[in-house]
């Protein structure tokens, strides 16, 4: 994993300066940029931002967008939704365990997918269904699962 | 107005919230994330009240009262949804309580003991979802047993002010946790266990690792007490069993030190002292090298009869007492009582000439009165608080979280020290001046004040004199000219300048950073010198402010344990105040010369000093150049050292006397803010130590002066009898809260601030100063600067917080802090062990890098007798007050 080099992320301190609540917004512009929030980075925002660590990991560890993990290059939502749920979303998820070896949460050790569980994304008709990156694949069956990753 | 709970009209002020009304009127009302000091936020749901107006259920600790309101706490709906809530409460919670620490002190206990609660009708908890975290020696968080209440987190954040802990995770999952979940211990936990979360948990979520399994609530004798450590004076609870010290538990009382219970590391976990197997039980005498046991009779006779055979051969004047600022009132004052009235020499002296000397002497001087002018309880009403060579979060950690919550409300911050100290990070104004240029730096503060017209001109022309001195003197330090001295740049010497002016009330606090120096006097009349221009003394949340770091210092002080002054600051040297002491003590013993002070007494020792009594103090690590007063200690003909333990100074005595600690006696201390507080006997003293105050008195009786005093009360009232400002002080007035001095007489209520009206000495006197540079400089073989002081953890010279496991455990090696760019230079890491020599000596001690201290600078702390770091210190004296330039060393060092 290549160092941060956390004086770039000053551009992000620089916009909400003498902004209230500006907490979240930052945090959420820093993920964007480097992916995630690694402890070195949580210190730089503690120290920028005057913000006890204790709350910066309160906040990071209750809103699930926020991840201390490094990202894998696609991310896959599986949909946790009551219509997905009733049609199998289950058998989705373990068939997605185990060919990627990986927990929900988890990334893979080549860091091509890294794997969330997610509420309804509200494409109900077509459930169960997950999604990788933008791209939403439904009606599968845990059958189709190796035929779907081996995409990317 | 008038409000009507449970069909009982009552009376209540506008602005109180239902459950405040309520126990007012004691109506009881269960809660469990209530306490009377954190903001409410109605979190548990226990104080539910039926509101009759609108028929709904309100949290009475958020509901406020309104007038001609009706409220019901015990109408079915109330108790019904009280229950529900500790059934689901419970249906998640171990029914452990066998075996739970906070068993007889758990609020959930008691509430589902009322309720009638065996179990949850929502099933029982029978696996834990959570991991205990206890990777740290002080605290246990089991977050099974936690009903998210958040007391911890609010006592944490807003009166702690250490944001150490927050709820983390979500939904089910939350719980209390540190930074990273990675526990209190964790590498970015800011937790300096305090234990005032365990203190405020309704359960047993929160406990104290060093006395789990050693007892429960029900099983503790209580006695409040003061603590022993620093000056702030915290009342706290010690909790005993089997003549044990088990707990140390907070005090919740207004108008104490410490209203919130609060308490720091060193009060809470440093308590193992009291019991260690390593304590005094007998007395011992050395014979052939070697330390005897003897019984109390043959000790004592031994140390009166060579008291007297030195006094007989050489006069009194050989003989010199060191009392000790750990020690009570009475002691102190029986001590230099003994001294004085019996030896016949004023050689009585105590650390105070290590630390706070300079301060007397520079306070009485500007004016008339040599102690902490304000309040510690006033710190919250200053506008503006300038922290100036003190490090208050470490040395007197109350005081420092108090600062800080002052901080978080309104309170604006300006600090200097040669450190990047934790205040640092806060201040709107932080800057590093070079260690010993505090009087370039002040000088440059009043330049900018007076230039730009800031001064408050009104005070200078009715309360002060001298002012026309003073500004030709600051005239030639210009900003410019002073950041050449001090390092600091020119344009924060201006905004400092201006916030401090400009603030209607402005604090100032200092510590050993301003007095431990040649020009130790200097600086203090330079810190008084921009309060009296800036019109900041004699009103509430002003003030100068000198922080006392031992818990009895400003009483031994007080009671005279100084070789100049008998207790209440009267000079020795006055013929009318010896006439009254030789009066009143029966004697005609006393003399009119001032006595050595403690540096001059090892200087003498061997030649003019021929005898030393030393009660509780540890010179060998304390005192600048140790192998100095190692010699000194070996040349004396007779000493006789009364302590807890056989401290290193006590291996040179000829006698050592067991003493009692404070928890096994009675008597009183004076805290930092002149307030003199009760001392009182939890458990006996182990084997046949005894208190101080009864040792003196034998030695004394024994030396042919009579002392019977049945108790330290007794001796109490004689101090009132002798002392102006102690006047008032007698031990049945003390109560609950101590009473601060000056109290003249028994109805005097004490003194919350100083020199209202009029200053003591009439007005205040501006000394002007010049800049004098430290009596060490960097040259080419000592080219770096070592600064000494105390740290966090331990205290003065270990003798209690290395006696205590967990603290040492926490903290077990002696270390010294380097700045990154120099560790770089000298290709040291964090750890490595480095030889650091001065022109007195040399050490070993571990590596910290960081940029706390600045290139060039080194910061030792003075705690570890294995890297003592007075083996390196100069013994050079300030010329007024004697006290030793500790902070300022050159030294050179080297990787081993």
């Amino acid at each position: 994993m290549a160092a941060i080099k956390l004086s770039a992320l000053d551009h992000i301190f620089e916009k909400y300066e003498g902004k209230k609540g500006k907490l979240i917004p930052v945090l959420h512009e820093i993920q964007e940029e480097v992916g995630y929030l690694p402890v070195e980075v949580q210190r730089y925002v503690s120290e920028k931002l005057g913000v006890a660590m204790s709350k910066i990991y309160g906040v990071i560890s209750f809103y699930s967008f926020f991840t201390t993990e490094p990202k894998g290059e696609h991310t896959i939502g599986v949909c946790m939704g009551t219509a997905c749920y009733v049609k199998g979303a289950e058998d989705i998820l373990n068939r997605l365990k185990e060919e990627l070896g990986i927990e929900t949460g988890q990334t893979t050790a080549d860091n091509k997918f890294t794997m969330t569980m997610t509420r309804c994304l509200g494409t109900c008709s077509m459930a169960p269904v997950i999604m990788i990156d933008d791209q939403v694949h439904g009606n599968l069956e845990a059958e189709k699962i190796p035929e779907i990753i081996n995409k990317y | 107005m008038e409000i009507t709970i449970d069909k009982q009209k009552i009376e209540v002020e506008k602005g109180k919230t239902v459950l405040e009304a309520a126990e007012e009127n004691g109506i009881a009302i269960p809660t469990l994330c209530h306490s009377p000091f954190l903001e409410d936020v109605g979190a548990c749901r226990m104080c539910l009240i039926e509101d009759l107006a609108d028929g709904k259920l309100k949290t009475s600790c958020t509901t406020e009262v309104k007038d001609g309101m009706e409220v019901l706490t015990k109408s079915k709906r109330v108790e019904d949804s009280r229950r529900t809530i500790l059934d689901l409460l419970i249906s998640d919670h171990p029914l452990d309580c066998m075996t739970c620490e906070a068993d007889g002190s758990c609020t959930l206990q008691d509430l589902a003991y009322q309720y009638g609660i065996e179990r949850s009708s929502y099933g029982t908890k029978s696996e834990p979802r959570f991991k205990v975290e206890r990777d740290n020696e002080f605290i246990e968080l089991d977050p099974d047993k936690c009903i998210l209440c958040g007391k911890c987190i609010r006592v944490d954040q807003d009166i702690q002010c250490s944001d150490a802990i927050d709820f983390v995770e979500r939904g089910f999952q939350t719980k209390v946790g540190a930074a990273s979940d990675e526990g209190l211990g964790g590498e970015d936990s800011t937790c300096v266990f305090c234990g005032q979360c365990v203190e405020l948990c309704p359960t047993g979520a929160l406990s104290y690792i060093p006395s789990q399994k050693k007892g429960r609530e029900y099983n503790f004798e209580k006695t409040v007490t003061t603590c022993p450590y620093c000056g702030v004076g915290c009342q706290l609870e010690l909790k005993t069993k089997d003549r044990k010290v088990i707990e140390v538990g907070s005090v919740y009382r207004e108008g104490t030190p410490n209203p919130y219970g609060e308490a720091c590391v060193k009060g809470r976990f440093g308590y193992d002292f009291i019991n260690h197997p390593d304590r005094l039980k007998k007395p011992l005498i050395k014979r052939n090298g070697k330390f005897e046991e003897a019984e109390w009779e043959e000790a004592l006779s031994l140390v009166a009869e060579k008291l007297t055979e030195i006094k007989d051969e050489y006069g009194g004047r050989a003989l010199a007492g060191l009392s000790s600022a750990k020690c009570t009132n009475e002691e102190n004052y029986l001590m230099q009582k003994f001294m004085r009235a019996v030896i016949g020499t004023n050689s009585v002296d105590h650390c105070a000439r290590l630390c706070h000397a300079s301060t007397v002497a520079g306070l009485v001087k500007a004016f008339g009165s040599g102690a902490m002018t304000n309040s510690i309880s006033e710190i919250e009403g200053s506008d503006l608080i300038f922290v100036i060579g003190s490090n208050p979060t470490e040395n007197h950690p109350v005081i420092g979280s108090k600062m800080k919550k002052a901080h978080k409300n309104r309170t604006k911050l300006i600090v200097a020290d040669p450190r990047q100290i934790e205040l640092s990070g806060l201040a709107e104004v932080a800057v590093q001046q070079q260690p010993g240029t505090d009087v370039a730096l002040l000088n440059g503060l009043m330049h900018v004040i007076i230039e730009e017209g800031l001064a408050d001109q009104e005070f200078i022309a009715e309360r002060t004199e001298n002012y026309e001195y003073l500004a030709s003197v600051v005239e030639d330090y210009t900003p410019e000219k002073v950041a050449e001295i001090t390092g600091v740049e020119a344009a924060k010497i201006k905004k400092a300048a201006r916030l401090f002016a400009e603030a209607d009330k402005a604090a100032i606090y200092f510590a050993m950073g301003i007095t431990q120096h040649r020009t130790g006097t200097d600086n203090v009349l330079s810190v008084a010198n921009l309060a009296l221009l800036t019109g900041n003394v004699g009103r509430e949340s002003t003030g100068v402010n000198p922080l006392r770091g031992q818990n009895n210092v400003q009483g031994a002080c007080d009671l005279g344990a100084l070789s100049n002054v008998y207790p209440g600051y009267q000079s020795v040297e006055d013929p009318e105040i010896k006439e009254k002491f030789a009066r009143a003590w029966e004697t005609e013993e006393l003399s009119a010369e001032v006595g050595l002070t403690v540096v001059e007494i090892f200087k003498q020792a061997g030649e003019d000093i021929r005898g030393l009594y030393i009660i509780g103090e540890n010179p060998v690590i304390s005192d600048p150049d140790q192998r100095h007063i190692e010699e000194a200690l070996d040349s004396l003909d007779f000493l006789v050292v009364e302590d807890i333990f056989l401290t290193e100074t006590a291996q040179f005595a000829d006698v050592v006397l067991p003493a009692a600690c404070f928890a096994e006696k009675e008597g009183s201390f004076t805290n930092t803010e002149r307030r003199i507080q009760k001392v009182n006997k939890a458990i006996g003293p182990p084997g046949e130590a005894r208190a101080d105050w009864k040792i003196i008195s034998e030695i004394s009786t024994r030396m042919g002066y009579q002392m019977n005093y049945d108790s330290p009360a007794d001796i109490m009232a004689e101090i009132a009898e002798v002392t102006p400002i102690y006047g008032g002080i007698y031990a049945d007035r003390l109560g609950d809260q101590g009473l601060q001095w000056p109290c003249k007489d028994r109805e005097d209520p004490g003194t919350k601030f100083l020199h209202q009206g009029e200053f003591a000495r009439g007005k205040g006197k501006f000394h002007p100063v010049t800049y004098i540079p430290p009596a060490e400089e960097v040259d080419d073989e000592y080219d770096y600067i070592m600064m000494t002081g105390r740290m966090l953890y331990h205290f003065h010279t270990g003798t209690m917080t290395r006696n205590s496991e967990p603290i040492d455990k926490h903290e077990p090696d002696a270390y010294l802090e380097i700045n990154k760019k120099d560790a770089k230079k000298l290709r040291i890491k964090e750890g490595d062990r480095v030889r650091v020599t001065s022109r007195r000596g040399e050490v070993e001690t571990n590596v910290r890098i960081g940029d706390r201290v600045q290139p060039g600078q080194i910061f030792m702390p003075f705690h570890y007798a294995e890297s003592p770091a007075n083996r390196l210190t100069n013994p050079v004296l300030d010329k007024d007050a004697k006290i030793p330039e500790l902070k300022v060393t050159a030294v050179k060092i080297e990787k081993v």
